[in-house]
């Protein structure tokens, strides 16, 4: 375990070396480009090449590279053209503004995905597993806009319940609480009924394994042949799909955070990215790699660990 | 067959602990109601072990479920009763069922890896039966499981106990689910093939404790096989089943020796018989192939396939099941029975087996000290990966037009041996000889196409051996295509000529393998690997995998083509009857070592290998009167990671000397008729030693 | 056994048949393949079946947008008639999607079968690249590609290739590391098959079972991706209608005009229902057979 983790640390970091070089070939690699976009477009081709020059864009590009990582490792993510201030300024306030969102929605998706997943997964094809799955092959199938629109529609415009924008100002008629529920019923329709079929398929496998027939011909009761036996092996396969959503509800959140004017993470992207905005585009790209392959790891880890198989080998 | 006449003495003293009456099993699926088994009746006395044969399809497992009142959701039982202890099961509520599950009612099952669940210590698994059924503390139900996994020879049960499933050998694995089937002390035991997969010394060590442990406990026994050697040794009576039928029935001795059914007489003699060999005669299949249960015949179900039918009194009429006058409990499914001639086993008389092992004909093969060892390659972080020492100086010859067989448990090295041959993997040191080329050391890819064409493979399993995507047709004309170079229309007539020569049907051609049984797919594999008329046929395990009805008829095709082809074949097995009757020259590997070589005659008769000797007691036997003492070996075979420096097979040897076994590697003894053996015992000794244990 | 003879005649003589004789037997499936073919009617009879110029302008009924008898599903922001632009939107999306969704499977199979039969350093320089695609969440890559290239059809497949790709190579690898040791494998390798035709003759065709489920799935998904790249305002460029650029013009008047947001977003989660419950019938066949 503790050379595996040794291995999966060290491919962390060539990942993440991959992953930098990516990003900065994709976005920095003609230096031009970075003048000409922070001039805009009015700019003449001299003061373009003044700033270029000014800002050592016109040194070889590894140079720049190394220059930029050093940087980043020291904590400077760069000046955003966009929100006309440091990066550092805006990035974590919209990361913490994202993880409330996810945190909330991951509390919910977390339970109810085990239970409805077992529930059905228990007795395959039975009226239970029927409706469950139905239910949930029709919510993952509409895009989160679309869903976004059908519960604007019901409880901002018809009802009035709820508000239509999540800007989570609490000067407004809107608490902060209710601000959180359409954005959070909008994230947890799509991705419960991935996870919730995922959590199914692991336990419909399981129930035909050998071993549930071992148990059930012991004597034990449907209750603990399900609780006891087949539970945890059906964790086993699913652990790592349900923390891969962390992923999703960190960075797949755009189009949520869009639809109420979420100031997150997500939201934060696209309008830089949409200004083309590099040193934020960047820094965040390099933040959501970060924490999909921590969350890998964890995931990998945390499947050793429930897996005597490979825990004891 | 339960008819009071016929009823055992015990049966009418005691009630039967289960009788089944004119039970019906059917699955309902889309194609309709299907029934497995239409009407069958019998009964068991307490402590008496009924043993149920057939080929796979036959419907013996469904029984089994059927018993335990677990047939999945589509099987139902539509008919008839079943009665355990005199209770209609069918009547029972959920949690009656449940009280007797585990309890009066426990199952061993086929593949017991898969039967313990991976995640859950196996003290767990143990304790809770007890815990559940006795009502007993869990510190009691631990005290209980370690004393039984005492009672199925586990050494150290504490530390099976801390055990997960995945850490122990397959016998290991098979100990524990036959102790947790003891652990309430059930009355009935259902075992469905609870050795098949194992190797032959665990299967002989695993049924002796199910032979003893039925004493003692006074448990009976419900065993189910494919296998009629482990049925005979286990079982006081058997059924024989065939197309959901129990077609005879009786006191396991007499079926075995006076079987009167035809389709057991099939069975019976689809085995070779010890002592027979291919010079002597051919074994006899049973043609064609159990029917499908969607359309279930007026008379009798195996006229299809039987050589004693007549059709105006076998298919008209249900087969009443009859006494077999002058035998108490002995019944067959037979309207013939009277009229069919008396059946006598396949006898070896004494010098009616025409030796040819004297002339010797020029070696196709040679192999030359080789050893094979993988190395894997090692990370920066696990940086010294132990050695897996496969083959270790491995020295051998097979020659032209004849039989080569390698027998050994699983991890001997045989696999290894046959990858070497067909260049799968590569010789680590030694050489291999095929006809004038040295191919040792060339990969298959690197291979020329006259090396290709001359040595062909047919592999043990007929689910992987052909592609599904492909027809049989595709996949016989690509074969002809690329060995003999020939053009498509060529290789259609040809394809055609092949398919007759392994006893196919044209139509076969535009078949998938789906479509096809077992033995047919194995059929198609060896028309595949004669497609370039090879030297040399590897054949790992060809037959392993069917029933011994195709078996019988599997093997007889390869004898036939290699005497019309002189082919030399390379036959690798663990059934040693079947090498008896199949193999001229015989090497008995054990952890990548041959430890003894020769002619069949040689390998088979005293002076015999320790290990040899062994493998021949533990061979399952359908014969009565012919079953032998049995060597136990302990343990299990050694990790192929350690480096040995004495005798490799020391460690579980029941004739070790001492600390020179251990230290010393053996000196191979070589008699001047080329029978060699690797042990510190002398000939002369091993010879007295063994000829006292046959006494 | 004629019985059997004849059945297993009929199962050679139409396999394809046969499995959409099945589907009738999976009424989700069949809910699904009548959800994707009406989208796929409406798309190849579009000309006909739109009302209106999917562009055209109506300023009269900018003043009342809502449906009426001349616009059945009312008109949006810029008077332009709702249902026509939903029925050409169709033909958009399942231009592209299929279209992108074919691209992901070439590269994805291609890659797949040498990561999986060569292994050793070939698998390892494939699995590294996918891993690291695979490390980027789909939409940020997206608009990653999207922010890089600029947004056009072409380069939403181009976007489409580089977020699907790398889970196609994951499965066929895995498929591929399987039957590369089965015994019929070994078989062509003894015949002396080069690696390329044991790849695509011997191999490729056995991945087809998953993969048919799979790429049903992905086509809705894909979809969705579409129009949420059309939401995002990165997708297709206007004014030619596409199903999520529709919403993301209209969905700032949703508290005034409901439904000029509303009927592309029942158009799409339709399209894509279609897709999902399909997979679901088809991968219950798959079980079957």
């Amino acid at each position: 375990m503790g050379a595996f983790a040794a291995r999966r640390l060290a491919a962390l970091i060539i990942t993440m070396m991959v992953v930098s070089m990516l990003i900065f070939a994709a976005f920095e690699w003609t230096p031009g480009q970075v003048a000409s976009k922070m001039l805009g477009p009015f700019a003449t081709p001299e003061q373009v090449e003044l700033l270029t020059e000014q800002m050592g864009l016109n040194r070889p590009a590894p140079v720049r590279y190394i220059e930029w990582v050093g940087n980043v490792l020291r904590g400077d993510l760069g000046y955003s053209t966009y929100f006309k201030t440091d990066v550092n300024n805006i990035i974590w306030d919209r990361l913490g503004n994202t993880l409330l969102l996810a945190s909330i929605a991951f509390a919910i998706i977390v339970p109810c995905s085990i239970i409805f997943g077992v529930a059905a997964g228990m007795r395959e094809g039975s009226k239970l597993d029927r409706s469950i799955s139905v239910l949930s092959i029709v919510t993952t199938s509409v895009p989160e806009f679309a869903s976004g629109v059908f519960l604007a529609t019901i409880f901002v415009i018809i009802l009035g319940w709820l508000p239509g924008a999540s800007t989570l100002e609490s000067g407004g008629d809107w608490s902060i609480a209710s601000q959180l529920v359409l954005p959070v019923a909008v994230m947890v329709l799509f991705d419960l009924g991935y996870v919730v079929r995922m959590v199914r398929a692991a336990m419909v496998d399981v129930m035909m394994k050998p071993y549930i027939r071992t148990a059930v011909l012991k004597g034990l009761s449907f209750r603990k042949v399900v609780l006891g036996h087949a539970l945890r092996n059906a964790m086993v396969v699913s652990l790592t799909v349900i923390l891969l959503q962390i992923n999703y509800l960190i960075a797949g959140v755009v189009v949520v955070e869009t639809i109420f004017a979420y100031p997150g993470f997500g939201h934060m992207i696209l309008e830089s990215a949409l200004s083309k905005d590099t040193a934020t585009v960047e820094a965040a790209t390099l933040i959501i790699v970060l924490i999909v392959v921590v969350t890998q790891i964890a995931g990998d880890l945390g499947y050793m660990w429930l897996n005597p198989r490979i825990r004891f080998k | 067959m339960t008819n009071p006449a016929s009823l055992r003495q015990t049966a009418t003293v005691a009630r039967p602990i289960l009788e089944l009456h004119d039970v019906k099993i059917s699955y309902v699926t889309r194609a309709g109601r299907i029934d497995v088994v239409p009407a069958l009746n019998f009964s068991l006395a307490k402590g008496e072990a009924l043993g149920l044969v057939g080929e796979s399809g036959c419907g013996k497992s469904t029984v089994a479920y059927a018993i335990m009142k677990y047939l999945g959701g589509a099987g139902r039982i539509t008919n008839g009763q079943i009665l355990f202890n005199g209770q209609d099961m069918a009547r029972m509520s959920e949690d009656e069922l449940r009280r007797i599950r585990g309890s009066k009612l426990a199952m061993v099952y086929q593949d017991p890896m898969s039967s313990l669940n991976p995640t859950m210590r196996i003290g767990r698994q143990l304790e809770e039966v007890p815990m559940l059924h006795m009502k007993v503390s869990r510190e009691e139900a631990r005290q209980r499981a370690i004393k039984l996994l005492g009672e199925v020879n586990l050494s150290d049960p504490e530390m099976i106990m801390e055990r997960y499933p995945h850490q122990l050998s397959g016998g290991q694995q098979q100990r524990v689910v036959i102790a947790m089937a003891l652990m309430a002390e059930p009355d009935l035991l259902v075992m469905d093939e609870p050795t098949t997969g194992l190797d032959v010394t665990v299967e002989a060590a695993v049924l002796d404790l199910v032979a003893q442990l039925r004493h003692k406990h006074d448990t009976a026994i419900i065993f189910i096989s494919h296998n009629l050697g482990t049925v005979l040794r286990v079982c006081d009576r058997v059924g024989v089943m065939y197309f959901g039928e129990l077609v005879e029935e009786g006191p396991i001795r007499e079926v075995f020796a006076n079987p009167r059914h035809p389709y057991t007489r099939g069975l019976l003699d689809s085995i070779p018989t010890m002592g027979a060999d291919k010079h002597s005669r051919r074994l006899s299949p049973i043609a064609g192939q159990v029917p499908s249960a969607l359309a279930r015949p007026v008379g009798c179900g195996f006229a299809a396939r039987c050589s004693f039918c007549e059709p105006a009194a076998c298919t008209t009429a249900p087969i009443p099941t009859l006494p077999i006058p002058g035998e108490a409990h002995h019944e067959a499914k037979c309207v013939r029975l009277a009229e069919l001639p008396p059946h006598r086993r396949f006898q070896v008389v004494q010098g009616e087996a025409i030796s040819e092992t004297a002339k010797t004909g020029e070696n196709v093969l040679t192999i030359d000290h080789l050893y094979k060892i993988y190395r894997p390659s090692g990370t920066i972080f696990d940086s010294k990966p132990a050695e897996v020492r496969a083959l270790t100086d491995i020295e051998l010859t097979a020659e032209r037009g004849r039989t080569l067989a390698i027998v050994g448990e699983s991890g001997c090295g045989k696999s290894s041996l046959a990858k070497v041959l067909t260049g799968i993997e590569v010789a680590t040191q030694g050489k291999v000889k095929l006809i004038d080329w040295e191919i040792g050391h060339i990969p298959v890819e690197k291979r020329s196409q006259a090396q290709k064409k001359s040595i062909q493979m047919v592999f043990q399993n007929p689910d992987s051996t052909l592609n599904p995507s492909h027809t049989v047709g595709f996949a016989i004309r690509r074969a002809l295509q690329r060995l003999r170079g020939i053009t498509a229309s060529q290789a259609k007539t040809q394809a055609a000529e092949l398919l007759r020569l392994v006893n196919l049907p044209m139509e076969f051609v535009n078949r998938r393998p789906r479509q096809l049984s077992g033995g047919q797919k194995q059929r198609v594999a060896i028309a595949r690997a004669l497609a370039g008329d090879p030297a040399l046929i590897i054949a790992d395990e060809p037959v392993s995998a069917l029933d011994v009805s195709v078996q019988a008829a599997i093997i007889n095709l390869l004898i036939d083509l290699q005497e019309k082809r002189d082919a030399t074949l390379v036959f690798i097995s663990h059934d040693l009857s079947v090498v008896r009757f199949l193999a001229d020259h015989v090497a008995v590997m054990y952890l990548g070592r041959v430890v003894e070589y020769g002619t069949v005659e040689q390998v088979y008769a005293p002076p015999y290998h320790p290990y040899t000797e062994a493998l021949l007691s533990a061979a399952p036997v359908a014969e009565v009167g012919k079953e032998r003492d049995r060597i136990i070996l302990e343990g299990s075979i050694p990790s192929a990671t350690k480096l040995i420096p004495g005798c490799p097979f020391a460690s579980r040897c029941p004739r070790k000397l001492g600390a020179v076994c251990d230290d010393q590697p053996p000196p191979e003894h070589v008699t001047q008729q080329g029978h060699r053996i690797a042990c510190h015992i002398p000939l002369e000794d091993l010879a007295k030693l063994n000829t006292r244990a046959a006494e | 056994m004629v019985q059997a003879e004849q059945a297993l005649k009929v199962k050679s003589s139409g396999r394809f048949w046969r499995r959409l004789k099945l589907l009738t037997e999976s009424p989700i499936g069949l809910a699904g393949a009548v959800l994707v073919l009406f989208w796929v009617f409406v798309a190849i009879f579009a000309p006909w079946l739109a009302p209106y110029d999917p562009n055209a302008n109506n300023y009269e009924a900018l003043a009342d947008p809502l449906p009426n008898d001349m616009f059945l599903l009312g008109t949006d922001n810029q008077g332009r008639d709702i249902l026509s632009r939903i029925i050409w939107g169709s033909r958009t999306v399942l231009i592209v999607a299929p279209i992108a969704t074919f691209c992901a499977y070439v590269v994805g199979c291609t890659l797949g079968l040498l990561s999986g039969y060569y292994r050793g350093w070939v698998d390892a320089v494939i699995s590294r690249l996918t891993d690291i695609l695979l490390s980027f969440p789909a939409i940020v890559l997206y608009i990653l590609i999207i922010m890089r290239l600029g947004p056009s059809a072409i380069n939403v497949i181009v976007a489409v290739i580089f977020v699907a790709s790398p889970q196609i190579i994951r499965i066929v690898r895995g498929i591929t590391l399987e039957q590369r040791e089965l015994d019929y494998v070994t078989a062509a390798k003894m015949r002396g098959e080069s690696a390329i035709y044991i790849m695509l003759v011997e191999i490729l065709p056995n991945t087809r079972g998953p993969l048919i489920v799979d790429s049903c799935l992905r086509m809705g998904y894909t979809t969705i991706q579409i129009g949420v790249l059309g939401f995002l305002g990165l997708g297709l460029p206007p004014p030619d209608p596409d199903w999520g650029g529709m919403v993301q013009e209209t969905y700032g008047m949703m508290s005034t005009w409901p439904h000029m947001s509303l009927y592309p977003a029942i158009a799409i989660s339709s399209l894509v229902v279609g897709f999902s419950l399909l997979a679901d019938g088809l991968r219950e066949i798959s079980l079957r057979d």
